[in-house]
């Protein structure tokens, strides 16, 4: 009798013993005790219950949805041109041998540059407003597409084009039945990578004198040491950048459904 | 035999890649309905051949006949791995009701109802009876077998050669299939050539009915053999 609840209560231990999620909620009980005790002053960091009340409250007035969809409209546009831009050059120069030869190699050097150190640049060029910041995401993600695209698009496989070509496909249906189809697994790879660089160079340049977004809250948190509101925007950076990977994850299970990995899963 | 009624007509075909001639002056002729076999090893030259009359390699000034209905089946199934099984048969084929032909295709090759799977979760027969279907259902003159076989275990390469067969007997297409397996070529062809070095040097013809029993062609079989062999010892 007394054997049955004694066993479940040690499978219950050795799961949770067992389990990811365990060292890092001790992590967050450990942080929470040290702010209480006083071993570090909430002006260093808040505990983490000051963040989650104070996460409540900015939903609740409104500002960090409000901060978010700015920061999410300027993530957008700014992906929305780097990528458009990315697969433009990406198909003109996996498509055509003299646009290969004209876009190429000026792509490849500016590739080198680190995006970021472009900023004074562009700030110089656009001024202080939306303008820098969305350029500075659009070409922060233009090259991870690109560059996949155009690998994409030449790593083809010659003998499916070899098959096509002795059905007596044209130029126009290899392109759209063979080729853009074999390079879309690469261009969801691109896809992903500029997503991440996006999150990456928003968090940058929303910092350069903005009037809203999240980058505006994190500023005017430093300025009065609210350590509780930057650490929930660093929260909702990283919930940023988990979703857009999610959204990338989305569109492949869809549109790589015939790929055997996504076979088996669904 | 009526000049107008050779499917492919090829005389004195040479190609080289820069110094290497791959084949030097290869005459070949197929009749309508035809099935030849080619026989070579690696380095003969009979891909090269084979790239030519699929038209995959262009031949300027050369004199090469081949119909423009032609399909070609490769040793791997090459389906696309994007379209499902129909839209790989059906492949940007023009004309009406497509559709119900590239259905009635797969019905011939015992795959109706895998229409709807990915090229992914298919076999390597089931894969290469779709490339027979694709190939079938744009109703070829000129039919070119790359080693469609080669990849297939033997029971299922049994199968597949009933299955060439019956298709051939339907359809009757030309067809010219490059193999490396003499019993192969002894069981399904009219004509088997053996190409080395780019010339044909050997031409025989097969007129016992099929399904073949060995024994009458054990002869044939060794003299092939030999002239595969000879070519160890130029």
């Amino acid at each position: 009798m007394t054997s049955g609840p004694k066993l479940s209560w040690r499978q219950l231990a050795a799961r949770v013993s067992q389990s990811r999620w365990l060292s890092p909620l001790l992590l967050v009980l450990l942080w929470e005790a040290c702010v209480r005790i006083g071993w570090v002053p909430r002006s260093t960091l808040e505990a983490p219950s000051a963040v989650l009340q104070t996460m409540w409250r900015l939903i609740a007035s409104g500002e960090l949805p409000h901060s978010l969809w700015v920061s999410f409209q300027r993530m957008g546009a700014g992906l929305l041109i780097g990528s458009a831009l990315g697969i433009a050059f990406g198909l003109a120069a996996g498509l055509s041998r003299r646009s290969q030869v004209l876009l190429d190699p000026p792509l490849q050097m500016l590739r080198t540059l680190p995006t970021l150190a472009l900023l004074p640049l562009f700030i110089v060029w656009f001024g202080i407003g939306e303008t820098p910041k969305i350029a500075l995401i659009a070409f922060g993600t233009m090259f991870p597409i690109y560059l996949n695209l155009y690998n994409g698009i030449l790593g083809v496989d010659v003998r499916l084009l070899d098959m096509a070509r002795s059905f007596g496909l044209n130029q126009r249906q290899l392109i759209v039945h063979v080729v853009l189809p074999g390079a879309l697994p690469s261009l969801l790879v691109g896809l992903r990578y500029a997503l991440s660089v996006s999150v990456l160079v928003l968090v940058v340049a929303e910092q350069i004198n903005a009037t809203a977004g999240i980058g505006y809250l994190v500023n005017r948190a430093r300025d009065f040491m609210r350590t509780d509101v930057i650490v929930v925007c660093l929260i909702v950076y990283a919930a940023l950048g988990l979703a857009v990977d999610g959204l990338v994850r989305w569109i492949e299970r869809r549109a790589l459904a015939w790929r055997p990995q996504w076979i088996k899963t669904s | 035999m009526n000049q107008t009624d050779a499917t492919v007509d090829l005389r004195d075909f040479v190609r080289s890649f820069g110094e290497l001639t791959v084949l030097q002056g290869v005459s070949l002729r197929i009749e309508r309905g035809e099935f030849v076999a080619l026989l070579g090893r690696s380095g003969s030259g009979k891909t090269t051949l084979l790239r030519t009359l699929a038209g995959l390699d262009d031949a300027p000034g050369q004199q090469v006949r081949v119909p423009t209905a032609r399909a070609v089946v490769f040793q791997d199934a090459r389906l696309l791995p994007w379209k499902n099984v129909l839209s790989n048969v059906l492949l940007c084929m023009t004309g009406a009701d497509g559709q119900r032909r590239a259905t009635r295709a797969l019905e011939e090759v015992g795959l109706s109802q895998r229409r709807l799977a990915w090229p992914a979760t298919l076999s390597g027969g089931e894969a290469q009876r779709v490339a027979l279907a694709r190939a079938l259902v744009r109703e070829p003159q000129l039919l070119l077998l790359d080693e469609p076989f080669a990849a297939l275990d033997a029971l299922t390469r049994a199968r597949m050669h009933e299955l060439v067969l019956s298709l051939w007997r339907a359809h009757r297409p030309s067809v010219l299939m490059v193999t490396h397996d003499v019993d192969e070529a002894l069981a399904l062809a009219d004509r088997v050539l053996v190409l080395d070095r780019g010339r044909i040097v050997l031409e025989r013809r097969i007129t016992v009915d099929r399904p073949r029993d060995p024994a009458p062609l054990r002869d044939m079989r060794a003299e092939i053999l030999a002239s595969l062999h000879s070519q160890d010892t130029p």
